[in-house]
């Protein structure tokens, strides 16, 4: 194999892993504390849509899951994202190294857990009667790309542009918490009203690839529109990503 | 006649300041039309006319007081600064010697992080697996090597990183202010590396405060003052006029 390839491979595993192995260093609970916060979450809704709101819905808790843990990915890797350059300003002046792969590890660091996190669901599947399917086999592996290449792409957009304008890290705090709300997650997508339906869930970058993670959980189906859409978004994303990435990284070792 | 391995051309590099973008909206907002055509024009000249050729194997020293443009000649011969004029050619494998602590995890273990420095500097993995035990040993750190690097002591740090560095074979090595710490006797071995380093061919570019050191290893040396050279040629020469002033 080339060796820049070789190199570029065991750099992205080696940070991972990095990343890994820090994110639960000096813990006692370790890998519990990926699912416990999700899970909090969860109970958080459950008791304010379920138990306070009432809202006819069968297995709402697991619905809840199915939604919540892939959400959880991309939220605590996009919210990483403006520190992702800034905490290596060293490395960045001193070393030719590709940048973007900085970012790309906390993206796949998260992703892991992500996938660690997947018997939970299971797990909360049994408990309501369910259980997963052989869809699972391809619909995984599909959304997982989808969803690597969006968080991707966001994540190097806000990491190259945080640089340059520090205002961003609060702005993206306050948008993923916006956006949260306006994507059917604690919510079904037939609960919007008509008027709206097709503004969340198409205008919405982010509405057809938890939608179809959720269908994907709870009744192993995978929609074309929806699946289609959520690869046309990712794409769009990582062409963002890479084309801001490009015109800014020649000038990261000025501002930092 | 040895060939030059880095050349610098009438190297102009200046930056613009992007404090004014970095201030805030609120202040970019209030003096708008002030910040735009401060964003235009006002630009730091970090480096001004500077051209000079590093020959293969030389030791090169570069001296200078703080800010006078020192690491920004570091910053374009490793490649993570573009001149705004003139040329800057490198040729073959730059490493630089980070400072203490830099491409380091505090939470890691001292082999841990010379997987991660090793491979972060331009090894492959298997590389650094094939001198691992090379490197612990040369760091004299065998008895630390599992522990997490944020109980080491400074100059524990300033090892590991030396010692990583030491085993990478570049071409080109990049110096800056490092052998203060760490002490006497580790010293000697850092300054006998990069003995055996020039022997073996290597250009050692080499940025220091310590007058003794930079007269114990560079044959040339260059004076960087008020972000131009204000003089470059032998050591001696050089060291002695520098210290005068």
């Amino acid at each position: 194999m080339n060796s820049r390839i070789r190199h570029y491979i065991d750099l992205i595993t080696i940070l991972t892993q990095k990343e890994m192995k820090v994110r639960y260093k000096s813990t006692f609970f370790g890998y519990v504390w990926s699912i416990a916060h999700p899970l909090a979450f969860a109970l958080v809704f459950f008791m304010a849509f379920k138990v306070v709101m009432r809202i006819k819905m069968e297995g709402y808790a697991v619905f809840l899951i199915a939604g919540l843990f892939p959400w959880q990915w991309l939220s605590n890797s996009v919210n990483a994202a403006p520190m992702a350059f800034l905490l290596n300003a060293s490395l960045i002046k001193k070393v030719s190294l590709p940048r973007n792969i900085l970012p790309l590890a906390t993206v796949l660091q998260d992703m892991i857990h992500f996938l660690l996190s997947i018997p939970v669901i299971v797990f909360f599947l049994f408990i309501f009667h369910k259980s997963p399917t052989l869809s699972w086999l391809y619909g995984i592996p599909l959304l997982l790309i989808i969803q690597l290449l969006m968080t991707y792409g966001l994540s190097l957009t806000i990491a190259s542009i945080n640089l340059f304008v520090r205002d961003l890290e609060r702005l993206t705090g306050i948008f993923m918490t916006l956006l949260f709300y306006f994507t059917p997650i604690i919510y079904p997508e037939t609960m919007i009203p008509e008027k709206y339906k097709s503004l969340v869930l198409f205008l919405n970058p982010l509405s057809s690839l938890m939608v179809s993670w959720r269908n994907l959980f709870l009744i192993g189906t995978l929609e074309f529109s929806l699946v289609a859409a959520s690869f046309a978004y990712s794409l769009f994303a990582l062409m963002l990503g890479y084309a801001v990435y490009t015109r800014l990284s020649w000038r990261f070792a000025e501002v930092l | 006649m040895r060939v030059p391995i880095i050349v610098f051309d009438h190297v102009r590099k200046s930056y613009p300041l992007y404090h004014h973008i970095t201030g805030g909206t609120k202040n970019l907002l209030i003096h708008l039309p002030k910040a735009l055509s401060a964003i235009r024009n006002s630009r730091y000249e970090a480096l001004r006319d500077v051209s000079f050729e590093i020959k293969k194997g030389e030791v090169f020293g570069i001296i200078g007081k703080n800010g006078a443009g020192k690491s920004t000649i570091l910053g374009l011969i490793a490649g993570v600064l573009k001149p705004t004029e003139g040329r800057v050619i490198v040729k073959g494998k730059v490493v630089a010697l980070l400072e203490l602590g830099a491409g380091f995890h505090p939470e890691l273990t001292g082999k841990e992080n010379i997987m991660l420095n090793g491979i972060i500097l331009g090894l492959t993995k298997a590389e650094v697996l094939r001198k691992l035990d090379e490197i612990i040993e040369f760091s004299g750190l065998e008895e630390f090597i599992d522990q997490p690097i944020r109980v080491y002591s400074t100059g524990m740090l300033a090892r590991l990183g030396f010692s990583v560095v030491a085993h990478l074979d570049p071409a080109i090595l990049l110096i800056d202010e490092i052998l203060a710490v760490g002490d006497l006797e580790f010293q000697k071995k850092c300054i006998e590396k990069m003995t055996s380093f020039k022997k073996k061919g290597v250009t050692i570019i080499f940025v220091s405060h310590s007058m003794p050191d930079v007269k114990r290893i560079c044959d040339r040396v260059a004076w960087i003052d008020n972000h131009t050279i204000k003089m470059i040629g032998s050591t001696g020469a050089v060291v002695f006029k520098y210290t005068q002033k």
